[in-house]
């Protein structure tokens, strides 16, 4: 192996956005033909080196060898030259052009387009036969799914005859067939001799594919060892540079008093369809009920009705009391004043203001209350800007400064304040929606935490996730949605993903057997 | 009304759109490319006020046009260079160029001619002359009693200024530039997202630069046109908003070039209706059936399409409305009753046609013609992440 020049060499890579210092003197060898993964937390630094390598910022200092050569990478275009290729997390298409468009974009071959178009076709026929793309050239981006738009970044990377191929977090998007499709692709890439870069923080993905795994961690290149010498847990200690608990640990749930009655409960959205039927179930304190389902089957709408921002009709009950589900005292306000605390689905939409400040977002949902308050008219910022402080040091929160604003805080430090604001209020009722979407290991398993300490505490909770793992391991009580109904409900140790799945799929035990 | 008037009609429409029609598309590059351009009018301005000054100090309407291309080309470097190099506000940049334009070109007129404020009127060389094909005819007396294809082909095809045939070779020359180059897929590509453009290798700054040098190039014909071959000269304010009318068309024909044909000939047909018609006599019943029923129908399809739009033109309605009932009081007068004033020929107020077009922008832009997307990446800098 030693004669064969690496594919990729970086020595010495750093990089500082301001006082952040992203990367810090990363070394790391790939060998052609090998796919070699690259895992690491949110926030690692991981996606800014492999932006240097692929044009996209400048590096303080380091240099990159392609194949044994030393290269400067000043731009993108220097990039695709050396046959760098990359497929980011957010994909960088053109939505209304079509997916031929897309490709030639950048790799015309004259000053008019029809040449290139046609050339362009002919190969992207061949290239997608040979590599199984499946994608048709006149599909408009906006039309196609996000598995087939990636299919498409990574046909834009061949169409430039990329060696070396980038891949940042691409399962992030993807259903669980979708990655299982993209890993075969992957396989023949590798097979005709591409070398893959893959970047994720998913360890399952790491030991499914890779042959050489590097692990960063603040900045920082870890280690780097052979896949077939390491596993998860070995590798997510090295991630978090503690040992880390991939299971939650808990124990048997207490219920008592039903908290939370829903019966008969019914959505229809604007557009006329009928999203939520019927659905009755009941949360006792001491208690978690997952709802588990793919994702657009009714359970978005039945959190937000549950949280104030949609209407509904049927009834439901807080300690016996009923709630109002039109009309002024239906909002998300009154919800909270009565005990209903809600974790949303999407914190970068509901959750969070990402322009404004860490302490301004705590206050929210929360601004009447009386100890934010100087007197009538005007906030006692100092007393939120302190409470803020308090609560990011006790969810461990990173970088603890609430001045900064929510966009610059990795993924799971984002949801951190969010879940600190609501569970801090110590609610009767929490709603959790999708709590460790786009979070990383050590973020996830605080999060677990904080749910289950909750529960501990009697408090009724209802959680809502497409991460059959994650209800499976989190839940009490399990409730599976498919088209707006509740097509069961099992106990997590009676059951298993297969039961869980068949239902998922709409189809009852008696249909399966 | 005699054939000729109709083919006058269309013959002024055409006249009065090309100005629209080229600044038209100088915001369709612009916006295109993702850089909102409010500045049409000032860019327009400028370039009327510096054509027709240079056209009269050198004596030739050439120079005269390079000055006005010059001009506001410049402008438009100034917005580039505010909205894409610093990238700031686009729509203050272009405000600050209306502004800037407005103010300057008087002043500099005054101080240049001394005719307050205004270029001196331009003799026939200095201006572009109507250019004659071959067989047509040019006088108004021997148009009127040729058969109708003489006058048509006299009157509608030919006899306009050199720039009128230009500008409408510039929406076939657009089409072509979008849709079927290199350039054009990439101007386009970074009107929608700069980061895909970016990403594959090519510059964003660069692109978005030649886009708003092309919209300067356009609104200095623009400009010249208007003082140059429409009138004879510089007259304050003498763009009169149509900068603004040409962005509304440019929503109007959602950013494409052959609809911004059609957007701009249909406000060229408003203006050239005002132009012709100053004395339209119409009785009363006429006029509030007519206001009456655009309130109606306005109104009414607002409400069925349950849109936020329902105030802005249930607004208009009311007006319109109030306009109409306003006309029949004005007829009643003491010899005949309320109710034979409805059928009193009256001269339609030559204010109410004048306003044509701008009811109709504020139509247009409440969202009457259907959905328009714009560019998605449009009024935003494109900053790399982080």
């Amino acid at each position: 192996m030693n004669d064969i020049a690496p594919a990729i060499e970086l020595k010495g890579i750093s990089k500082a956005f301001g006082p952040v210092q992203a990367n810090k003197d990363i070394s790391i060898r790939v060998m052609p033909g090998t796919i070699h993964g690259i895992i690491g937390e949110n926030g690692a630094g991981k996606s800014t080196l492999m932006s240097i390598l692929y044009g996209f910022y400048k590096a303080d200092a380091g240099e990159v060898f392609i194949s044994g050569v030393k290269t400067e990478i000043p731009d993108s275009q220097a990039a695709i030259s050396a046959g760098i290729g990359m497929v980011f997390q957010h994909f960088k298409l053109v939505k209304n052009f079509s997916v031929l468009e897309n490709v030639v974009l950048g790799a015309e071959d004259g000053a008019l387009l029809k040449p290139s178009l046609r050339k362009a076709r002919k190969q992207l026929t061949a290239l997608s036969e040979e590599y199984e793309l499946n994608v048709d050239p006149d599909a408009v981006i906006e039309d196609i799914g996000v598995g087939m738009q990636q299919r498409v970044e990574i046909l834009k990377a061949l169409y430039r005859q990329a060696d070396i191929l980038i891949l940042d977090e691409p399962t992030g998007v993807l259903t669980p067939a979708e990655a299982d499709q993209l890993f075969r692709i992957l396989g023949r890439l590798k097979e005709e001799g591409k070398t893959i870069i893959l970047i994720t923080h998913k360890l399952r993905e790491i030991m499914d594919i890779t042959d050489t795994v590097s692990v960063m961690r603040r900045g920082e290149m870890t280690s780097t060892v052979k896949t077939s010498e390491t596993n998860p847990a070995d590798l997510a200690e090295r991630m978090v540079g503690r040992k880390v608990l991939l299971r939650v640990d808990k124990v048997p749930a207490q219920p008592k008093d039903v908290v939370l009655d829903v019966r008969n409960l019914n959505v229809t959205d604007d557009k006329g369809v009928h999203r939520v039927k019927d659905v009755s179930f009941n949360i006792r304190a001491g208690e978690i009920l997952g709802i588990a389902g793919v994702s657009g089957n009714g359970q978005s709408e039945l959190l937000e009705v549950l949280g104030g921002y949609e209407k509904a009709t049927g009834e439901i009950y807080l300690n016996g009391d009923q709630l109002d589900l039109t009309g002024d005292k239906s909002d998300g306000q009154s919800r909270r004043a009565r005990g209903i605390a809600h974790v949303p689905e999407d914190r970068q939409q509901e959750g969070l203001i990402m322009d404004f400040a860490a302490w301004e977002n705590t206050a929210f949902g929360y601004h009447h209350d009386p100890r934010y308050q100087r007197n009538r008219f005007i906030m006692d910022n100092a007393a939120i800007l302190k409470d803020t402080q308090e609560k990011m040091d006790r969810f461990d929160v990173r970088p603890p400064n609430p001045m900064l604003a929510a966009k610059n805080f990795s993924g799971g430090n984002q949801q951190k304040i969010v879940v600190a604001r609501e569970i801090e209020r110590n609610p009767d009722v929490l709603l959790v929606g999708q709590p460790t979407r786009g979070v990383d290991i050590g973020a996830i398993e605080f999060i677990h935490q904080q749910i289950v300490a909750l529960r501990d505490a009697g408090k009724a909770i209802l959680l809502v996730s497409v991460e059959l793992e994650e209800i499976m391991g989190l839940s009490d009580r399990i409730a599976v949605m498919f088209d707006g109904q509740i097509m069961g409900e099992r106990m997590p140790d009676e059951t298993d993903e297969k039961e869980l799945g068949l239902l998922m799929a709409g189809m009852t035990n008696g249909e399966a057997a | 009304m005699d054939f000729f008037t109709f083919v006058q009609l269309g013959d002024a429409s055409v006249r009065m759109a090309i100005p629209l029609l080229l600044a038209c598309l100088a915001g369709l590059f612009s916006e295109r490319a993702g850089i909102f351009d409010i500045g049409l009018e000032g860019k327009m301005l400028a370039a009327a006020f510096l054509a027709a000054a240079v056209s009269f100090t050198t004596g030739s309407v050439w120079v005269g046009l390079l000055a006005g291309i010059a001009i506001s080309v410049t402008l438009s470097l100034i917005h580039g260079i505010a909205s894409i190099t610093f990238r700031g506000n686009q729509l203050i940049s272009g405000v600050a160029i209306n502004f800037f334009a407005a103010g300057l070109t008087v002043v500099i007129a005054q101080g240049w001619f001394a005719q307050g404020g205004r270029t001196p009127s331009l003799p026939r060389d200095a201006r572009f002359g109507s250019v004659d094909f071959p067989g047509a005819l040019t006088r108004v007396r021997d148009k009127m009693q040729a058969s109708p294809g003489m006058q048509f082909y006299s009157e509608f095809i030919s006899g306009h200024s050199i720039l009128v045939y230009l500008g409408l070779l510039t929406v076939p020359l657009s089409w072509w530039i979008l849709y079927r180059t290199r350039f054009g897929l990439r101007l386009r590509a970074v009107g929608e997202a700069p980061e895909a453009v970016d990403t594959a290798g090519i510059s964003v700054v660069r692109l978005r630069f030649s886009a708003v040098i092309i919209a300067g190039i356009l609104c200095g014909i623009a400009g010249a046109y208007l003082s140059t071959a429409v009138q004879a000269g510089f007259t304050k304010d003498m763009t009169a908003n149509r900068g603004f009318i040409a962005l509304a068309a440019l929503i109007f024909a959602k950013w494409r070039p052959w609809y911004a044909l059609g957007a701009c000939l249909l406000f060229g047909l408003f203006f050239a209706i005002d132009n012709r018609f100053q004395n339209i006599q119409l009785q009363v019943i006429w006029i509030m059936v007519l206001l009456i029923g655009v309130s109606v129908l306005m109104t009414s399809w607002a409400a069925r399409k349950e849109k936020i739009d329902l105030w802005v033109l249930g607004g208009l309605s009311a007006v319109l409305t109030l306009v109409a009932l306003l006309a029949w009081r004005g007829a009643v007068t003491d010899e005949i009753g309320a109710m034979a004033a409805l059928f009193e020929t009256v001269k339609v107020p030559s204010q109410l046609i004048q306003s044509l077009p701008y009811l109709f922008v504020v139509i247009v832009l409440a969202g009457f013609v259907g959905k328009a997307i714009p560019p998605r990446a449009g009024g935003q800098p494109y900053v790399k992440e982080r």
